[in-house]
């Protein structure tokens, strides 16, 4: 039968093939190739070995937006899946309502993150009025807006799948625990924690990614102020391509790397949660 | 333990009051789209008065300044045309690199799961000088960009599922005399019905809301409607906060509509797609 179907290449992989083609591997290939080079349209590139990414670290707005990066997704990352577990667990408990309460807490997961970043550009540019300054005042109000804002679009999203995650726990198993005399700290610690860890790697996997990939809610709601001292990792690369012209083939080497940074940090986490799945 | 609800007061407060909190940025915005246009940015928490209240003059000045009519009928075909030929295709190709196990079809599915995991600046760049090159900077060529870009997801969505379909279903059929296109499209894509909503539901999400893709890849006078709040911002020099805040609003409510209307098929999609993923 394979043979059968194998004759139909043609009409079955080849136009997402195709598509495919254009739109990821001919750019990955030539982005890779073009980071070691110098060129403004493409066409005139010239070959310069590593200089482009010895000049992405000599950069200091690429070191803030590193650093930025790497602390913005620990709290973010830790924040919201705390929140959204204890969430989760609230709302495994048959208490009245869970079903409007689920449906609120997810909803800001469907807003664009352009239109998430202008909505608490308002609230919090009101609150700070009060005392005079505005987001654009210091880096740490753009920090924890972008924290505060993380955590208000995904929660929903992460609790969503922790709540799949522990309605799997087999109710048996919890009500001999309890017979046993199990307290709930020991039940959560001993047995729910261990039953949920396929939720924990993808809500890990979920929330590290667009943490770190972050954009369109740092474009509208600081944009990088003050003085890109807020500009994330995706940002300061969008900065560089398309803010000052001859610097296309830093802003490429350096997206080589952000690459190459999400990937080792995904790989690594899924490698790790998945060995604790196993071992349980 | 009873399936019965459980009365737990103080639980059920603090939930109701974290609800509360959850919908008010909405709220504040949807308030302060009804203040003049000097009264949001100072005082955004205070109601509209005789003084400040405009009524929905914010709603016409924002519709007019970034054509927001148009803006939502540009997004509109751009998410139902990549999502149906992301659904469409996908699906195909899903099913055909799961039968098919030659060397060739394992390194194409390697390629569409490394995909996942690139992030969209390590091609950006390059994918808008392709695209720019092959004259795909249209609404319909960037309908291309998106099945392309989308597949890696999708491929390996559709290609988990069929695993769990019996090869013995498609022998049958393949007694019965049927060839491969026929028993794709009459046998095995309605199997595959609950995963292509997953994979519809979060291409959407994705899609709907893609603001950096579409600006780099269609020309600029094509718009979204993050496009559209983005010049908004930046199109005018100083920013209208009146048709900001109108704007905002139109922007949520199709998505909110959307959401109460397929809510179930949200949720379930969001979770077979990470329990999936």
């Amino acid at each position: 039968m394979q043979k059968m179907i194998q004759k139909y290449f043609a009409l079955f992989a080849l136009p997402t093939l195709i598509a495919f083609t254009l739109a990821f591997i001919v750019p990955f290939i030539m982005g890779i190739y073009l980071s070691f080079t110098e060129f403004v349209t493409v066409n005139d590139a010239k070959w310069v070995g590593f200089g482009n990414y010895i000049k992405a670290f000599a950069d200091k707005d690429f070191l803030n937006a590193l650093w930025f990066t790497a602390r913005f997704s620990i709290v973010s990352v830790v924040l919201i899946n705390v929140f959204a577990f204890m969430l989760a667990l609230a709302l495994t408990k048959k208490i009245k309502g869970t079903n409007i309460f689920r449906t609120t807490f997810f909803m800001p997961n469907l807003i664009g993150g352009i239109v998430l970043g202008y909505i608490w550009q308002l609230i919090f540019n009101g609150i700070l009025y009060k005392y005079e300054v505005t987001l654009m005042n210091d880096a740490a109000y753009g920090f924890w807006g972008l924290v505060i804002l993380m955590n208000w679009q995904l929660i929903g999203y992460m609790m969503i799948i922790y709540i799949a995650g522990i309605q799997n726990v087999p109710k048996e198993q919890l009500e001999a625990a309890k017979i046993d005399g199990a307290t709930n700290g020991v039940i959560l610690r001993k047995i729910i924690l261990p039953l949920v860890m396929p939720s924990i790697t993808i809500c890990l996997f979920l929330t590290i990614s667009n943490s770190f990939k972050l954009f369109d809610q740092n474009l509208s709601l600081t944009a990088g102020g003050p003085s890109k001292q807020t500009a994330m990792l995706a940002l300061d690369i969008y900065n560089t391509f398309y803010g000052k012209s001859g610097f296309e083939g830093v802003g490429q080497a350096k997206a080589v790397m952000f690459f190459l940074m999400v990937a080792i940090i995904v790989i690594v986490q899924l490698a790790i949660t998945r060995r604790k799945e196993i071992e349980n | 333990m009873d399936d019965t609800q459980k009365k737990r007061p103080f639980l059920f407060l603090f939930l109701l009051v974290l609800a509360i909190a959850f919908i008010t940025p909405i709220l504040i915005v949807l308030m302060n789209s009804f203040k003049g246009k000097f009264f949001i940015s100072d005082a955004p928490f205070v109601f509209p008065n005789s003084d400040t209240f405009v009524g929905l003059e914010n709603y016409t000045s924002g519709i007019q300044k970034i054509d927001f009519f148009s803006a939502f009928g540009m997004s509109l075909f751009i998410t139902i045309g990549s999502v149906t030929l992301i659904v469409f295709f996908t699906s195909m190709t899903g099913w055909y690199l799961t039968r098919v196990k030659t060397k060739w079809a394992s390194a194409l599915f390697f390629m569409f799961v490394f995909s996942m995991i690139v992030p969209f600046q390590m091609v950006m760049f390059t994918m808008s000088k392709t695209a720019n090159v092959l004259g795909l900077g249209d609404p319909v060529g960037i309908l291309v960009i998106y099945l392309g870009f989308g597949a890696g997801l999708s491929v390996f969505l559709f290609s988990g599922f069929v695993k769990s379909i019996p090869l013995e279903i498609e022998e049958a059929v393949m007694i019965d005399g049927g060839g491969p296109p026929q028993m794709f499209f009459k046998v095995i894509f309605p199997i595959l019905k609950p995963i292509a909503i997953t994979v519809a539901i979060l291409n959407v999400m994705w899609i709907w809301n893609d603001y950096l893709l579409p600006v780099l890849i269609i020309d600029s006078k094509y718009r979204t409607i993050p496009i559209a709040i983005q010049y908004l911002k930046g199109g005018f020099g100083s920013i209208d906060m009146g048709a900001m805040m109108a704007m905002l609003v139109l922007a949520i409510i199709p998505i909110v509509i959307f959401y109460l209307f397929c809510q179930k098929y949200i949720i379930e999609g969001v979770v077979a797609g990470a329990v999936k993923g």
